[in-house]
């Protein structure tokens, strides 16, 4: 019983040392160009100052804090702080403390990041990439999720939007 | 001391000496890397045969962008570019472009996993590899 015990401290203080990166995580794959597909359009402006300012109004429209910009290089970068509360989670947490398990902590609060990159393709052509990504904590202040926000639905109402205010329509790469 | 005495002692020393490995004083951090600078500053380093300073930093946002980074600040002045990449976890970069000569542009990486500094050469390796296709121009180590 106490090997073990000492085992389980050793792996205990040595697993908090080191943190090895996932290999995919620095590799591109199948998925990052299709993911760059569904964050990318092209629009037929060499203007890419216009499409920056339309982007960073569309943004603005959705509620985004400008945090960062960069014109020279095309950057434009926003976040906002939302409420995370969902009502499956509030139901469990509630059916957990009737069946007197206690106070079972839920998602409370996320922040939602946005960069918004613009690049000239041709003397014709510009693209806008957009990409989202969110952390969300709990009610003890624990982080609970962080990820890329990937539903292509989404992309699609930003770039339509996008276009709205840009006056110009939003071509497929 | 019998035998009942020794034995936490024992314990207590053993969890000691593998937390030793670990730190003493959290403050030292700062200015903390565990290989040695020349060893980071080459794996962290690739000279690519452009003097196209803007068009390499956009080029390297493109990658982070194709590697699931959002962008978190870039600068055209001073060649500097950040960004997180949030996957279960999070990972973040900065990536810089200086001169090297007249004929060369050196790019240097370095990046963070959760709250430990990267100092592995493969992920840095990996980048270069995604960031040279998208230069189409070669990665070249520098010494």
């Amino acid at each position: 019983m106490r090997k073990i015990i000492l085992c389980l401290i050793a792996v205990v203080a040595l697993s908090a040392c080191a943190q090895t990166v996932p290999k995919e995580a620095l590799e591109l794959t199948q998925e990052s160009l299709q993911q760059r597909q569904s964050q990318t359009r092209r629009f037929e402006t060499k203007d890419e100052t216009k499409l920056l300012t339309a982007g960073a109004q569309v943004l603005q429209d959705l509620g985004f804090t400008l945090e960062e910009s960069e014109a020279g290089l095309g950057v434009v970068v926003g976040s906002k702080n939302r409420d995370a509360t969902e009502a499956g989670q509030v139901a469990l947490a509630i059916f957990v403390a009737l069946a007197g398990g206690g106070a079972m902590p839920i998602d409370k609060d996320q922040k939602i990041r946005v960069s918004l990159i613009t690049r000239p393709i041709n003397k014709k052509e510009t693209a806008a990439r957009v990409t989202f990504q969110r952390v969300v904590w709990n009610t003890q202040g624990r982080v609970t999720t962080s990820e890329p926000l990937d539903e292509p639905k989404l992309y699609q109402e930003f770039f339509d939007k996008l276009s709205q205010s840009v006056f110009l329509t939003a071509n497929e790469i | 001391m019998s035998n009942n005495a020794i034995k936490p002692v024992l314990i207590s020393l053993i969890v000691l000496s593998l937390l030793t490995a670990c730190q003493t004083n959290s403050r030292d951090q700062a200015l903390q890397t565990s290989e040695s600078q020349v060893a980071l500053r080459s794996m962290q380093s690739r000279a690519f045969d452009t003097t196209d300073k803007p068009k390499t930093l956009r080029t390297i946002i493109a990658t982070l962008q194709d590697l699931g980074f959002v962008i978190d600040k870039a600068d055209a002045t001073l060649g500097t570019v950040s960004g997180t990449k949030l996957n279960g976890y999070s990972m973040r970069m900065t990536v810089s472009v200086r001169d090297r000569g007249t004929t060369q542009t050196i790019v240097r990486a370095n990046a963070q996993y959760n709250n430990t500094a990267i100092e592995d050469p493969q992920p840095y390796q990996q980048f270069f590899v995604a960031l040279e296709k998208a230069m189409f121009l070669t990665a070249q180590q520098v010494d």
